[in-house]
Order: C-alpha cells, then sequence, then structure tokens
C-alpha cells in the first residue's frame, strides 16, 4: 500500500505544476482547447512512463558524470517517437500543438522526475511515480484547457456548448480566455484555490512586516 | 530586420506568449542581481545556438542536404530535436571552458546558470522555431539575439516587482508562486500591446 502512495501524491498534494513548478510551459501554452491539452497529456505521460521506466531500469549501468546526456538522449528519442506518430494519427492538431511536443524533452518535469527518483529507484516505484506525476499534471491542463476553451470559444473538446453570437446563440466568447495573459491568471488562481483547502502548500513569507509600535505619525 | 528583431523582443516576447522557460522564470525570479545573469547568460546561449541549429538543419538534415553524396531524397529532420539538443548541451559546456578560461569574472558571475540552461525551454524553443518558421541564417541570428534579450527583460522585470511585492500583504494562499503568475499574466497583457506595432 505505500508503495501507492507514489501514485497519488503527486496528483494533488504533490502536484508537479502547482507545487513543484515543474514543467509549466507547456501547460500554459497547450491549453487554448481541450483537445490539444489532452493530446499533450497524453504524449507526456507516456514519454514519462517510458523514460522512468527505462532510466531506472539501467540506472545501476550510468555513469554518474555522463548522467544528463544519457537521459536526455533516452527521453528525446521517446519524444521523437511521440511526434512523429501524432503527426502520422493527429495532423490537425500536432499543427496545433507547433513545437511544444518537441519541447517535452526539456520539460523539466520528464527530467526532474528521471534525476530525482528514477535514478534512485527501483523499476516498479519509478512507474507509479512517473505515472502519477504524470496525471497530476495532466489534471492541471485538463482544468486550464476546460476553462479556457469553454470560455473563450464556447466549446469543448470542438463541440458547441455555449451557442456564441455569431451563431445566433446568446454567449458572447471571451477572445481574452485565449490569449496567453489568461492562463497566467488561471494558473494562479487556481494555484491559490488549492493551497486554500491544502494550507500545508503555503509557502512562508520570506519578510514579516511589522508595525514599530514607537512610531509616532509624521 | 528591425521589424523581427522588435517582433522577438516584444509582440513574440518568448515568455509572456509562447510560455517558453517559464519554470526557471519563476524559479529564478527572486532577485533581481541572479535573474540579470541568467538573463545575460540566455542572451549569449541564445545567439550562439540559433543560427549554429539553422546551419546543421540547412545542411546536414533538412531534404536534399546530402544530394553532394548523391541522397538527394534522404530527409532527417525527424533527427533535428536530438540534434538540437546536443548542440545546446555541446556548446553550454564549451562556452563554460572558455569563459572559464579567457573571462573568469563574468564565468564566476554566471555560476550555476550555465549548466541550466541546457534544459531551459527557452533555449531549445528558439531553435524548433526557427526550423517551424524557415528562417534564414541572417535571421537567425537576429531572431536569437531579439529572443534572448527578450526573455532577459522580462525575467528582470518579473525580479523587480517581486522584490517590490515582499514587502506587500498578500494573501495566504496566493503568496510566491501564485503571485508570481498573476505578476506575470499582467507584464504578459502589457506586451501584448506591442502586437500591432510594425517598423
Amino acid at each position: 500500500m505505500r508503495a501507492l502512495r507514489h501514485l497519488y501524491s503527486p496528483i494533488i498534494d504533490q502536484n508537479p505544476i502547482t507545487l513543484q513548478i515543474l514543467g509549466i510551459c507547456s501547460a500554459l501554452a497547450v491549453t487554448t482547447s481541450m483537445t490539444t491539452s489532452a493530446v499533450m497529456a497524453v504524449a507526456l505521460i507516456a514519454v514519462l512512463v517510458i523514460s522512468s521506466l527505462v532510466i531506472s531500469a539501467i540506472r545501476r549501468h550510468i555513469p554518474n558524470t555522463i548522467r544528463l546526456i544519457v537521459q536526455i538522449t533516452i527521453i528525446a528519442s521517446l519524444v521523437i517517437v511521440a511526434d512523429q506518430l501524432i503527426q502520422a494519427f493527429a495532423f490537425n492538431v500536432s499543427q496545433r500543438l507547433s513545437i511544444f511536443v518537441g519541447l517535452i524533452v526539456t520539460n523539466c518535469l520528464v527530467l526532474g522526475r528521471a534525476e530525482a527518483f528514477a535514478m534512485q529507484n527501483p523499476p516498479g516505484p519509478a512507474l507509479l511515480d512517473a505515472l502519477g506525476n504524470g496525471l497530476g499534471y495532466s489534471l492541471i491542463l485538463l482544468i486550464v484547457g476546460f476553462i479556457r476553451e469553454l470560455l473563450g470559444a464556447g466549446t469543448l473538446f470542438g463541440f458547441t456548448v455555449f451557442v456564441s453570437i455569431y451563431d445566433g446563440g446568446w454567449f458572447t466568447p471571451l477572445n481574452f480566455m485565449l490569449l496567453a495573459p489568461s492562463a497566467f491568471f488561471i494558473l494562479g488562481l487556481l494555484i491559490w484555490g488549492i493551497r486554500t483547502f491544502r494550507p500545508a502548500q503555503i509557502e512562508p513569507p520570506d519578510y514579516k512586516i511589522t508595525i514599530d509600535p514607537n512610531r509616532r505619525a509624521p | 530586420m528591425i521589424d523581427l528583431l522588435l517582433r522577438s523582443i516584444f509582440a513574440d516576447n518568448l515568455i509572456l506568449s509562447f510560455f517558453l522557460g517559464v519554470c526557471t522564470f519563476l524559479a529564478v525570479s527572486k532577485r533581481l542581481d541572479t535573474a540579470a545573469g541568467l538573463g545575460i547568460a540566455l542572451i549569449v546561449v541564445q545567439t550562439i545556438t540559433v543560427p549554429l541549429n539553422h546551419l546543421i538543419l540547412a545542411h546536414l538534415l533538412a531534404p536534399g542536404a546530402w544530394n553532394w553524396l548523391g541522397l538527394g531524397d534522404v530527409d532527417l529532420t525527424f533527427l533535428s530535436l536530438i540534434a538540437f539538443i546536443g548542440v545546446i548541451a555541446a556548446t553550454v559546456q564549451i562556452l563554460e571552458l572558455v569563459l572559464d578560461r579567457f573571462v573568469p569574472r563574468l564565468y564566476r558571475a554566471l555560476g550555476i546558470y550555465l549548466p541550466l540552461i541546457t534544459v531551459n525551454c527557452a533555449i531549445l524553443g528558439g531553435s524548433l522555431f526557427m526550423a517551424e518558421r524557415d528562417h534564414s541564417l541572417g535571421e537567425s541570428v537576429i531572431f536569437g539575439f531579439g529572443g534572448g534579450i527578450g526573455w532577459a527583460l522580462a525575467i528582470m522585470g518579473l525580479a523587480a516587482i517581486r522584490e517590490r511585492l515582499n514587502y506587500a500583504d498578500v494573501p495566504a494562499g496566493l503568496r510566491g508562486l501564485g503571485m508570481a503568475f498573476v505578476v506575470t499574466g499582467l507584464m504578459s497583457m502589457g506586451f501584448t500591446a506591442f502586437a500591432g506595432v510594425r517598423l
């Protein structure tokens, strides 16, 4: 049962995006719609799980001095396969994802988990840890994608939910939701929400603000 | 050319409109001086690697690049990802050695930030954008330089704001990371105002 903790703790309590600050770049960029978020999430989970498994399996044979290069080579090979598969079977989505599938190579989440967990642990826990982190990442991606696509275009996965005024409905699409700044705001507010329910995640203040009782009003 | 430079600094800012390198951006923006160090390191690496990757792409990987050997129909573009990341890692390593030998002061100032840059999405993203948009060699020099400047500008701006935010009474749940996101969002809104500027 303790092994399962590796699986579910990264989903909210140790979430890679909102707490560990890993893999944010892609999380913000691909979330303009649910479809791109979902494809990205699946690609990342696949790469993360397989790379953690492989790296963990050969961890005793990787010389310490060149471990980063070995890890990046393994990850890059997997990403190329994922990229080619997406281009072959979902060409439209691959056009919209643009360079962000390729950027899984430098996604700090994949390398971060490889370095922090897979290098020290046997394949079993490494697999669960990778899956848990992948799911935590996907959860945030899908939440942000849901908000942005619903409010920005009135659709979900491309199906109309709110009929926009351009088609004779009542809903005025918020174009702002499809622009870059909204992603930052949504993620910031999401972090606020999570930390309201998980006060343990609140960061201690760097400085304490005090009021000097002896100070006279000027 | 000036148009491309300004666009890559402001309107197409790597962080604020393409979210590249946000992880480092948020993690290393607590103090202005470290942020400036990282920003300068990024400008240098970006200006070197984007044109270098352009040469590799055009002369080794693109379809028809092996024409002179009689291998006209070989298309190696699927290898570009591995080639780019290899070039970046090697460049960073060589830059470290060169700086250590000839400009030790700058080397000490950049410190641990140079190796960190290898895994910064902004660097790889710059090269991938260069490939996707078919920039020429001259354009990729400008694009790399401008992208680096834009990135440095954004991280220094955020670091300066966060230094001031230390004295603000932020709600507990929003403190730190959450507030950094909201501030970045506001900066990003400011930068979108440059989107229509043309020269």
